[in-house]
């Protein structure tokens, strides 16, 4: 379903987020006129067209939704670049999250770098990543109460997500360690590292 | 160059912001109302989205150390300009003779007020834009006492050609015409002539990022949370309070509140110059 947001978007409802990436992905690599804004999210693409014809844009999203229902394969398919995070397991809330999880610190770090993440979406800050597909044993609450500062490349995991921190911040998030690998930097083009779709693995390093 | 001699309550330097970012958490950000700082560079013969200074509350003063053709638009301040200006004032250009200074008083209506200069103000560009993102932190920061903000080169600019444009005019009872969706559906069938019904009150929790309202509690049909989406400006964004927030400049590139209905552009503008106090009622 397609709906109409306002008189200059459209937001796409894929359902699920590997089909809002392919969308996405179809979309950038297309780039129908007028279209200033795409922003995938978990279940949706937001394209935002002030200079577009809605009606002949929604009609070409319906077509390109069609397409990002079936996985890609090969050149151009669903392999997306892989982004290796190094990072020093020194946070303040490891020995916190083995005890929350039952895990040893150690097993906390092998889990956290032993599956491969997928940048989801962006939000809360500029290059902010929400990275899924974290080991369903470290899925554990946000902190009670926010810290008022996370240092940037803070690396850190809420719920059912993981991310590092792009920049100095409050943030509510439980800290895992810290990387030294910049995410985000206005000067670079594009600014963030870590972009939907994209997968990431994190490797302990000391 | 433009010395701050007081910025007043709140400014900052925006232009047109960053567009292309939002999918990489980006504000859109620049001027909360469009139309005056657009209106405001064409009247000293700039580019539209040339950067300004965007005021809020009026109440600063500014000092120019060289010669150079100003404008003054959206909410209508008393001015106090050099000698020989007399009757000059809001949305015309004006110059300033090298040294002189530009009082703006405290508008008796309306919120924002755009300052521009013949050549731009020309600080650091970031992501292609020099807007304060109230929200990320992008940009330079809130302008403060004492700080001077160069100009850009004039050379090349077109001539300056209005001798003054009509003033930004308020209603005395603001109606926002708004389009339903993408998330009515959320809502009780009689939310969105509930929100048609209003009137709501701009709140003082308001600022760039949104503009927090009060007024009659808009019923859902949906608990739960909606997965986080892409916003836009003028969404009509409801929390579980029931009570909506306007989307405004540096709104969050994404939310997980539903939105019932989405302002229309046009009256985005008019929307950004409400203050804490006004009363405005919404239109379907």
């Amino acid at each position: 379903m397609i709906r109409q947001v306002g008189e200059a978007a459209l937001l796409v409802e894929t359902g699920a987020l590997e089909v809002s990436h392919r969308l996405d992905r179809l979309l950038r690599e297309e780039r129908p006129a007028g279209v200033a804004e795409i922003v995938p999210g978990p279940e949706t693409v937001l394209v935002v067209a002030p200079d577009a014809d809605l009606a002949k844009l929604g009609t070409r999203l319906t077509a390109l939704l069609d397409t990002a229902r079936t996985p890609r394969s090969g050149v151009g398919g669903d392999d997306a670049g892989l982004v290796t995070v190094p990072v020093v397991y020194d946070g303040q809330d490891l020995d916190d999250v083995a005890r929350l999880t039952g895990l040893s610190p150690g097993e906390v770090v092998a889990r956290h770098c032993g599956s491969e993440l997928v940048v989801g979406w962006l939000g809360f800050a500029p290059g902010f990543a929400y990275l899924t597909g974290l080991d369903p044993a470290l899925h554990v609450p946000r902190l009670d109460t926010p810290r008022t500062f996370v240092p940037a490349g803070a690396v850190a995991i809420a719920g059912p997500h993981a991310a590092v921190y792009p920049a100095a911040s409050p943030g509510g998030w439980r800290l895992l360690g810290h990387t030294t690998l910049p995410v985000w930097d206005t000067h670079a083009d594009p600014p963030a590292v870590l972009r939907p779709g994209m997968r990431v693995r994190f490797e302990a390093t000391s | 160059m433009i010395e701050i001699l007081s910025p007043g309550a709140y400014a900052t330097v925006q232009d047109l912001g960053r567009p292309g970012y939002a999918h990489l958490g980006v504000p859109r950000s620049g001027a909360a109302d469009r139309r005056s700082l657009t209106l405001a560079n064409r009247l000293v013969g700039n580019p539209e989205g040339h950067a300004a200074i965007e005021l809020t509350f009026g109440g600063a003063r500014l000092r120019f150390p060289r010669p150079c053709w100003i404008a003054v638009t959206g909410a209508p301040c008393p001015l106090q300009v050099p000698r020989g200006h007399a009757g000059v004032g809001m949305c015309a250009p004006v110059w300033m003779p090298a040294g002189s200074e530009l009082g703006v008083g405290v508008p008796a209506a309306g919120l924002r007020t755009y300052v521009a200069v013949r050549g731009g103000v020309d600080v650091e560009p970031v992501l292609s834009s020099r807007s304060t993102d109230s929200l990320s932190g992008l940009g330079p920061a809130p302008l403060r006492a004492g700080q001077r903000l160069a100009v850009g080169p004039v050379a090349g600019l077109g001539p300056i050609t209005v001798d003054a444009a009509p003033p930004l005019s308020l209603p005395r009872q603001p109606v926002l015409r708004v389009l339903p969706g993408p998330r009515e559906d959320w809502f009780a069938p009689a939310a969105l002539g509930v929100l048609c019904g209003g009137p709501y009150e701009v709140t003082a929790e308001s600022n760039r990022v949104g503009m927090r309202l009060s007024g009659p509690v808009l019923p859902r049909a949906r608990t739960g949370e909606l997965p986080s989406e892409g916003m836009v400006q003028g969404a009509i964004q409801v929390p579980p309070s029931g009570s909506p927030i306007i989307f405004l400049a540096d709104h969050p590139p994404t939310g997980g509140y539903p939105v019932i209905a989405v302002v229309a552009a046009a009256d985005l503008p008019l929307a950004a110059q409400l203050r804490p106090g006004d009363h405005l009622h919404f239109r379907h």
